[in-house]
């Protein structure tokens, strides 16, 4: 199914801050959107309300032309996922980790192991497997954190900053992974990035968010 | 200083030959204050998860007097165990003053609020980033709150064990409600206020050795557990 995700005229405010200022845009297409601009324009909050993680004081967001959505909606919220700047890994094993979405949804067994075990290996840590997560480095966190969302197999796929505080090797595993999802047609996947030579890299269309307004 | 080294070494001999009575009052302390404790985790479990996860009016207050419960005097607790139970009291049909059950009425109110108390704190001091996480992967309100539940599962444990602690030390409930029965109702920490009384220390030592042994097999558990929450609240 081609993409449809549609965001009208959101506007948001932290403490009387404007932050979104009658945001809109339509993704209709799948790929990868690259959403940047200047630390706190409110990038992250933009890809937070998209993921229904939060709710706009003004406008709406809708998914597959089914009307507005609204947060709590599971069914819906279970078809896309977000991965967090900071992952947010449990205090359990990076298999126990990964195969959490799938343990949520009532996939167990070896159906569960398989998937996990070949998305562990698509984001290069299947070794790691056994270790407990929180032991991990950061770059091999946020790579977890996306192992954790793909083994789902979301339809869109959210990434705020997944390359931010992390070392260039990981960055370039990061990048390398986004640009295979790209290649596979996995998911859409919409991401924020400050760093715009990053953007330039990785997406099929750069959006810049300036003064609250997607431009 | 030659009475409490023959007192120690009659002390551990009883201990080597697992003396009958001995091991009567151990396992009793032991059944009494481990039934206490569960009864007292399965109420506050809920509870802490309550108050962790929702919001309703006067919770600040509700968590401000559970605090409070915290240090709640043991020989309080008693004398309002025993007038629930006396004769007059409005308990008193049930017949359970000096009876087992009533300690672990007793020691259950004690340990309640330090069950509830520290497992709230526990969840509250899951990172939020984890709340995220989980609804992000489509988890149902539902398996957000057992996700969170299960990262605080070492200060659960923690706080369990500071409640086994407190009911296992503690003497002046059960001695108001229990009678110091003996066979019946008499515990480790009754024993040892009675037989000190009567200067039969050899028993009083034995027990208190144990007691100490409980103690410090409670306090490195609840290092291993704190250690390990740390661990994750640090992430």
């Amino acid at each position: 199914m081609s993409l449809s995700l549609k965001v009208v005229g959101i506007d948001k405010s932290y403490n009387s801050n404007p932050v979104l200022q009658g945001s809109s845009w339509s993704f209709t297409e799948n790929g990868i959107y690259v959403l940047t601009g200047a630390n706190g324009c409110g990038k992250s909050t933009f890809l937070r309300i998209c993921a229904l993680l939060e709710r706009p004081d003004r406008g709406a967001v809708s998914f597959f032309d089914k009307g507005k959505a609204v947060q709590g909606n599971i069914a819906l919220m279970r078809r896309m996922t977000l991965v967090l700047p900071k992952a947010g890994l449990f205090n359990m094993s990076v298999s126990r980790n990964v195969s959490y979405g799938l343990r949520i949804r009532g996939i167990s067994g070896k159906e569960a192991a398989d998937r996990t075990e070949s998305i562990l290996e698509f984001v290069g840590l299947s070794h790691k497997k056994d270790q407990n997560a929180l032991t991990l480095s950061s770059g091999e966190s946020q790579r977890i954190g996306i192992a954790r969302a793909l083994v789902i197999d979301p339809e869109i796929l959210f990434l705020d900053e997944p390359t931010a505080s992390i070392d260039e090797k990981n960055i370039k595993i990061i990048e390398n992974i986004i640009q295979q999802l790209k290649q596979q047609g996995r998911a859409t996947v919409i991401m924020t990035t400050h760093d715009r030579a990053q953007a330039e890299r990785l997406s099929d269309r750069v959006l810049l968010l300036e003064k609250g307004k997607i431009i | 200083m030659t009475s409490i080294l023959e007192g120690f070494s009659k002390a551990i001999s009883l201990i080597l030959h697992l003396n009958a009575d001995l091991m009567g009052i151990i396992l009793l302390s032991l059944k009494v204050s481990g039934t206490a404790l569960l009864v007292a985790t399965v109420l506050a479990l809920p509870l802490s998860a309550l108050l962790g996860f929702r919001k309703f009016p006067f919770r600040g207050v509700f968590i401000s007097i559970l605090n409070t419960f915290m240090g709640l005097p043991p020989v309080v607790v008693g004398l309002f165990v025993y007038l629930l139970l006396s004769r007059s009291g409005p308990l008193g049909f049930l017949a359970l003053l000096y009876t087992p059950s009533a300690m672990i009425i007793a020691q259950t109110i004690l340990a309640f609020p330090i069950v509830a108390s520290l497992s709230h704190a526990a969840i509250m001091g899951v990172d939020p980033v984890i709340r995220q996480a989980a609804a992000t992967l489509g988890a149902t309100p539902f398996q957000v709150s057992l996700t969170i539940i299960n990262e605080a599962r070492y200060g659960i444990m923690a706080a369990v064990i500071a409640g086994f602690g407190r009911v296992m030390a503690e003497v002046g409930a059960i001695l108001i409600v229990g009678g110091n029965i003996a066979g019946f109702t008499r515990v480790m920490t009754t024993t040892i206020a009675l037989e000190t009384d009567k200067g039969n220390f050899e028993l009083a030592l034995a027990l208190g050795v144990i007691l100490l042994l409980i103690s410090l097999m409670v306090n490195v558990l609840l290092h291993i557990f704190q250690k390990k929450g740390m661990a994750g609240a640090i992430r």
